[in-house]
């Protein structure tokens, strides 16, 4: 089957959704303009209409309460914000509203809606266009997290997100949109909650989400090099957490890294790392967390030389897990 | 749909109004046992409006409201039972012990959802007509509102988004002058008048008494009708009064924050007051209220005893219903 882009796979998610229920409506700043939220929402206001896919005012909190009561009055609405920041504006809706619509009114009203959330990186994006907040979500009972890293993976995640009865935070890196994957012949519902062994390996678990996990199968391929067999798990859902597949993956390598595209400070890696120390006997190494400096993202291109990590970070600490002495070289970019 | 104000109509605004104002003195009289153990923001002054509108509305009409639900939740013909049991926080409330005053719900009345945000539910509201408005079946959906709300950005931005989609909404905005305890001139411009600002917005607005029941009811009658033949949304401006303390059961015009000449004033201006009036007014035989008024009375009391007999929820209600 041929490769496309993820942003392509996405675009075709929401189209196959659009086609299979016709309460889904589809909106956000941007989403019938000529780029279409980067090629994601691209022809959809073509193929089903006005009414059912809109461009709106930027206005984001009403806009997530709009969500919000079309969804209790037989709507399935996905709303798109091409940065994550941007979102920052609906919190109240998001955490007032969306997330405690179901316990609050006594289980009477769920609130099947899907908030697509775009997260930049680099290229001076800077503080306000940068920020990977999924652990902040995922704080909030009553929301579901989701977070998509292999493309192959990313329309079913959508699928599931789309038609879960629940808020759904979907959580998209730009710098995966252009990534190549196959579109599925089959599209599943109900894969959110669930994490995924992306590589199976027997020496040590390396846990990613988002772009990192993209960062952990290449490093990976380093560490083989050097005869260790990493297996990578891909969250693929930060709330709720699939605590199992984590657990079950350290207890047979008794190591891990645990990746995270954020800081770690009341994070969701460091709430791995003690579910794993609470679960797993016998670890040959201690946990070890990569993630970002606790400070806004600068824009600076020599501020933010060493602000992210890759594969080498990676790579290089496993190696010093493994007692290896040498350490690979790159060249920065 | 009714449509003129005739004894038969009148009759019924006035059950509606009596019952609000005997159910919150109800609460008021009961709260100090503390066996309701939440906060509860009594609607005592402000009974005459949703008692009016609910005249034009039906069940598949949606409505949302605000903290001071109460007298929506009952307008709208929410469940009175379910509304005290949900007060006790009992699990036969109506958001099954888990909302308190400040979170009413009735979907079967077509009430869905107060919020003590300020602001919260307006967009909801908006939501809520979206379906209205592809169906085009005539329904509307009402959204209640405090002056303080109007101070929101989420206002701005439901108010115009609603107008860009022309949508079938209703904003109702009562003003009873204060956000809690601040009063409108440390809050808005003292010459700006919400309803000009409403229509430079983009909608179609009327300021009216909040407390006249024939201006009410004509002012509800122009914005339904308006909403129906144009599509377009509405907003209707009531002036009123609070009559107790923000928050509780109590009257609080002696801490410093209005004076009692004021109170006095509105006062005056009494709901249900106005109401005895036009019944007088209309010949409604005083026969025909006092029985209505017996069985009102009755419903209240039984409600309370429903609501203090029904049980707590059980402890693993606290894990239910985070996600479906």
């Amino acid at each position: 089957m041929k490769k496309i882009s993820m942003a392509s796979i996405i675009n075709k998610t929401i189209e196959k959704a659009m086609i299979d229920s016709e309460k889904v409506i589809c909106f956000g700043l941007g989403v019938t303009d000529p780029k279409g939220v980067f090629g994601t929402t691209l022809n959809l206001e073509k193929k089903f209409g006005k009414q059912r896919v809109f461009d709106v005012p930027a206005s984001e909190n009403a806009l997530t309460g709009f969500a919000i009561g079309a969804s209790l009055n037989s709507n399935i609405p996905i709303l798109t914000h091409q940065r994550l920041d941007f979102a920052l504006l609906s919190l109240d809706q998001l955490i007032n509203g969306a997330a405690k619509w179901l316990y609050m009114f006594g289980g009477q009203f769920n609130v099947p809606i899907t908030i697509r959330m775009i997260i930049g990186r680099g290229w001076g994006q800077g503080s306000t266009h940068s920020q990977n907040l999924h652990s902040v979500f995922s704080h909030i009972p009553g929301l579901k997290v989701v977070t998509t890293s292999i493309p192959d993976d990313a329309a079913n995640l959508l699928y599931s997100s789309i038609f879960d009865p629940n808020p759904v935070i979907f959580l998209e890196h730009r710098w995966l949109h252009n990534s190549l994957g196959r579109f599925p012949k089959k599209l599943k519902k109900n894969i959110i909650g669930k994490s995924k062994v992306v590589k199976k390996g027997k020496d040590i678990t390396l846990v990613g989400l988002s772009y990192m996990t993209i960062e952990c199968l290449e490093a990976a391929k380093i560490l083989q090099a050097f005869n260790i067999d990493a297996e990578v798990v891909d969250l693929r859902t930060v709330s709720p957490l699939d605590k199992k597949t984590i657990i079950k993956s350290v207890s047979k390598t008794k190591r891990a890294i645990i990746t995270d595209t954020s800081n770690s400070f009341c994070g969701i890696s460091s709430t791995i790392s003690n579910m794993i120390y609470q679960n797993v006997k016998n670890l040959k190494n201690k946990l070890e967390i990569i993630s970002l400096p606790f400070c806004p993202e600068p824009t600076s291109l020599k501020l933010i030389e060493n602000f992210y990590n890759d594969r080498y970070t990676i790579a290089n600490l496993a190696l010093k897990m493994f007692n290896v002495n040498k350490r690979i070289k790159f060249k920065k970019t | 749909m009714v449509y003129s104000l005739n004894k038969k109509v009148a009759i019924e605004i006035h059950k509606k109004i009596f019952l609000i104002r005997n159910t919150e003195e109800k609460i008021s009289d009961e709260y100090s046992n503390w066996k309701m153990r939440c906060p509860v923001h009594l609607s005592i002054g402000q009974e005459a409006v949703p008692a009016v509108l609910s005249m034009f509305l039906n069940r598949k009409d949606l409505a949302v409201s605000t903290h001071r639900g109460h007298a929506h939740y009952i307008g709208k013909n929410g469940n009175l039972n379910k509304m005290i049991a949900e007060i006790y926080g009992k699990k036969t409330g109506c958001s099954k012990g888990k909302g308190g005053s400040m979170h009413l719900i009735d979907k079967t009345a077509g009430f869905y959802g107060t919020s003590p945000i300020v602001g919260n539910s307006i967009p909801v509201g908006v939501g809520l007509s979206y379906n209205f408005m592809k169906e085009k079946n005539k329904n509307i959906s009402v959204i209640y509102l405090g002056d303080g709300a109007i101070e929101e950005g989420v206002f701005y931005e439901s108010l115009n988004f609603s107008a860009v989609k022309n949508l079938p909404c209703l904003f109702v905005c009562e003003n009873n002058l204060y956000s809690v305890y601040s009063p409108l001139n440390v809050r808005q411009p003292k010459n700006r008048s919400i309803n000009k600002m409403i229509k430079s917005i983009g909608v179609n607005s009327i300021e009216c008494d909040g407390n006249d029941i024939r201006k009410i009811f004509l002012a509800c009658k122009k914005a339904i009708n308006f909403i129906k033949k144009s599509n377009k949304p509405f907003f209707l401006l009531f002036n009123n009064y609070r009559w107790k303390e923000h928050c509780g059961p109590n009257y609080d015009n002696d801490i410093g924050y209005r004076t009692q000449k004021e109170f006095l004033d509105w006062k005056k201006k009494d709901p249900l007051l106005n109401s005895y009036s036009l019944l007088k007014k209309l010949n409604v035989n005083n026969k025909i209220i006092l029985s209505e008024e017996k069985k009102i009375l009755k419903k209240i009391i039984n409600a309370f005893e429903f609501a203090k007999k029904s049980k707590f929820p059980n402890k693993n209600q606290l894990m239910k219903d985070i996600l479906k």
